[in-house]
């Protein structure tokens, strides 16, 4: 059984991570914005995977530790800010959330 | 030695007094402000009295007496020292100045006693004293020129001292800045006398200078130049031509200031320093020729203007700056013991007219005007009566001290070393000149019908605190000159054998001795008789009595006389005639009354060109163009770009957003690029 190449997973990552981006920058709802980092971070994660697996050492496993951890983290910050913004404005449009400027 | 050790109390009387009533004086009852004024003044007069005590008391071969205080500056070889000497010039100098001002300042005490800024006036006054003192007794060229630059600075403040009216704000000003036009030529000449001799003391210097060789009429050298540079410092400061431009306008100034700064002292610091450094003068003979024809012209110059003037302030603004010119006339020749003689009693007299124009003013309410004047002379019999014996002083009448001074210079000039017959006619001229228009002064202000309202202007004898100094200078107008009597019959002049000392090696100069033996020659062809030298083993000389004779009947008293006579007919024999003259020499009378337009010829020629320059390239293009335009406008750029640039704070997250992938971008382009170099 042959094993698949790891650019395999660097270009699911890639494309992931990608769509990530788009979404990141063209969506409006808070919810999906943050779902999109969460395909990022979880993007980058299946790199550190590959990547471990390739060289064979468990340093990129440990980062993705890490990065579970901050992420979860971000997730509880991240969500109750969105509650309350969207107890505050009765919306989770990103454009109405820009009183904090120049 | 009690004093002679301690010079600097007298420097610091004057100084205290002044930062005291500067500092606290504000809020003081006049009386205390008079007590520490004339109290530091009189007191620095004792000191001076004292060290003139103590110094007639030493060894001539401890003379001059240099006492120094403490290293000033010391910068690589450029060593000063603050030291004070005294010797004979000094003395007198000191004399004149601590007794003359003492007396101005009791005076001031009177004629200041309605004027606001009490305090400040006298802080000046005794700042004044300070800096003058310190210039005559300074034992180097700096510390000199520290009383040169300080009594500029108080003449500035107290011509400015009411600096609400306009034009005694202007006058202060144009008196500061054309001073220092001939104040610039002094600076680089003391540059030069280090530069030349390594040192700024006065004893170094002339120690050096003797060595050297003279400059000649047809070789000028470095002592030439020294001297000419050191010269324009005081044609600066004596306002003597073209420099003089000043002097009548600083009249507008107190009255009492003027006696003191703008007739007895200051303006006689030029000739101090030309007499306090005659061993350079005496070994530049171009630099001397110079002194002694702008000496003449200044003389008789601004005796042409006197003639006409109005102001009674003016008329003797006019005579100082003549006067003046008398003394560099008599350095100029040579004569330096004349010149220093001159200047002592010209301190008495003209300080005393100008008191006395100062109290007739009073008098009069403040009224300057002499054609509004007239009849004086029983409403105010002291000041009348003072002012006549100046005039008289002034007019060269033998038995007063002008009299004895204006004879020695123009003796000098006639039949002296350095005898310059067009300058002496340019000086008789001038003797004439001042007597005319001294008389004119008397006759239209104290005789004749009074010309104004008497109803309007209530007339009134000035209180004693005024009257007692005018007669102490009265006294010292007559008899100031009578150390000059001996000289008279034939003998020594007291003054000039006081003063030998200093100038001994003056008339030792190389070409002296040749000099004499040719003037002698040419003087007995002549027939003239040069009668204050004596060439050794001519033991016969005409006898005493003749000699009076021939001197209260010289060529002077002579011109003086008719200048009165002249005076006495145009102003009270026939009053009628001076208009008749004004207007059959319509043009004359105009150019002297306008003061040959020398004014507005600076004006055009010098002051509104620099003004235009200053304003239109200076100001508006240099100024506001280049430097206010490069400040403003990086002000502008930074405020532009960050206004700008703000906006990209705009508080959308996508944009946010955005910037962080077009970022990301960029690194990771940037890192491939550098990968795909590497590789």
């Amino acid at each position: 059984m042959s094993i698949v190449p790891i650019s395999y997973y660097l270009v699911l990552s890639a494309v992931l991570f990608g769509l990530g981006v788009v979404a990141f920058v063209f969506k409006r709802n808070i919810i999906t914005i943050f779902m999109s980092i969460e395909l990022m971070l979880n993007a980058v994660n299946l790199a550190f995977v590959a990547f471990a697996r390739a060289h064979n050492q468990l340093d990129g496993l440990v980062f993705v530790f890490f990065v579970i951890v901050v992420a979860a983290a971000e997730a509880a910050v991240g969500l109750a800010i969105v509650i309350t913004i969207s107890q505050n404005r009765r919306s989770l449009n990103v454009e109405k959330v820009d009183l904090l400027k120049f | 030695m009690l004093i002679l050790d301690h010079l600097w109390i007298i420097l610091a009387l004057p100084l205290a007094g002044a930062a005291i009533n500067g500092l606290l004086g504000r809020n003081w009852p006049k009386s205390a402000v008079n007590s520490v004024a004339i109290g530091s003044v009189s007191l620095a007069f004792l000191a001076v009295v004292e060290t003139v005590r103590e110094f007639l008391q030493l060894p001539a071969n401890q003379v001059p007496w240099v006492k120094s205080y403490f290293p000033w500056i010391s910068a690589g070889a450029f060593k000063v020292n603050f030291s004070l000497q005294v010797d004979q010039l000094t003395i007198v100098m000191l004399l004149t100045v601590s007794f003359v001002g003492m007396l101005i300042h009791i005076y001031s005490t009177g004629y200041m006693a309605h004027e606001g800024g009490y305090y400040r006036f006298f802080s000046y006054l005794n700042l004044f004293m300070f800096f003058m003192l310190t210039l005559v007794l300074a034992a180097n060229v700096v510390v000199m020129f520290v009383g040169w630059e300080g009594v500029g600075l108080c003449s500035y403040l107290l011509i400015g001292f009411w600096f609400l009216k306009q034009s005694a704000a202007n006058a202060g000003k144009k008196a500061f800045i054309v001073t220092r036009i001939g104040d610039f030529g002094f600076t680089v000449g003391i540059l030069l006398l280090f530069w030349t001799f390594h040192s700024v003391d006065f004893g170094t210097i002339f120690t050096q200078a003797a060595g050297m060789p003279s400059d000649t009429m047809a070789q000028a050298g470095v002592l030439t130049t020294i001297c000419l540079l050191l010269f324009t410092g005081a044609i600066g400061k004596s306002a003597q031509l073209p420099l003089y431009v000043w002097l009548p306008d600083a009249m507008e100034g107190p009255t009492p200031v003027s006696a003191l700064i703008h007739a007895a002292t200051m303006v006689t610091a030029g000739v101090y320093m030309v007499a306090r450094m005659h061993p350079l003068f005496s070994r530049a003979p171009i630099a001397m020729l110079a002194v002694a024809i702008v000496g003449a012209l200044t003389a008789f110059y601004s005796a042409t203007i006197g003639l006409v003037q109005t102001d009674i302030k003016k008329v003797l603004a006019y005579s100082t700056v003549s006067q003046l010119g008398y003394m560099f006339l008599a350095c100029g020749v040579g004569a330096y013991t004349a010149g220093i003689f001159h200047l002592m009693t010209h301190a008495f007299f003209k300080g005393l007219l100008f008191l006395c124009a100062g109290s007739a003013i009073h008098a009069m309410g403040g009224e300057q005007d002499m054609r509004k004047m007239g009849g004086l002379r029983k409403a105010i019999p002291v000041t009348f009566w003072t002012m006549f014996i100046a005039t008289f002083a002034i007019s060269g009448v033998p038995g007063f001290a002008g009299f004895f001074s204006k004879d020695e210079i123009l003796e000098a000039a006639q039949s002296g070393p350095h005898a310059n017959l067009p300058l002496w006619l340019l000086g008789l001229v001038a003797a004439g000149l001042t007597s005319f228009y001294m008389f004119r002064l008397i006759f239209l202000t104290f005789f004749g019908e009074q010309r104004f309202d008497e109803h309007k202007v209530h007339v009134h004898e000035s209180p004693r605190n005024m009257t007692i100094p005018l007669m102490i200078l009265a006294f010292l107008s007559i008899f100031g000159g009578w150390f000059a009597v001996p000289h008279l019959v034939g003998g020594t002049n007291y003054f000039d054998a006081f003063l030998r000392p200093v100038f001994a090696d003056a008339p030792e100069s190389p070409e002296y001795t040749a000099l004499l033996q040719k003037l002698k020659d040419a003087g007995i062809e002549a027939g003239l008789k040069p009668k204050n030298i004596r060439v050794v083993g001519e033991t016969e000389g005409p006898s005493p009595a003749m000699e009076l004779i021939h001197a209260v009947t010289g060529p002077p008293v002579i011109v003086g006389l008719i200048g009165i006579l002249i005076a006495w007919w145009f102003y009270i024999r026939r009053p009628e005639l001076p208009g008749k003259l004004a207007r059959s020499m319509h043009g004359l009378y105009t150019l002297l009354l306008n003061k040959y337009y020398v004014d507005e010829i600076y004006a055009a020629v010098i002051v509104r060109p620099l003004l235009w320059v200053s304003t239109n390239v200076l100001w508006h293009t240099v100024d506001e163009g280049l430097i206010d335009g490069t400040v403003n406008g990086s002000a502008r750029l930074a405020r532009e770009a960050g206004g700008k640039l703000r906006e990209l704070q705009s508080g959308n997250a996508r944009s946010y957003a955005s910037w962080v992938v077009a970022g990301a971008v960029g690194v990771t382009a940037l890192l491939l690029g550098i990968w795909m170099k590497v590789h």
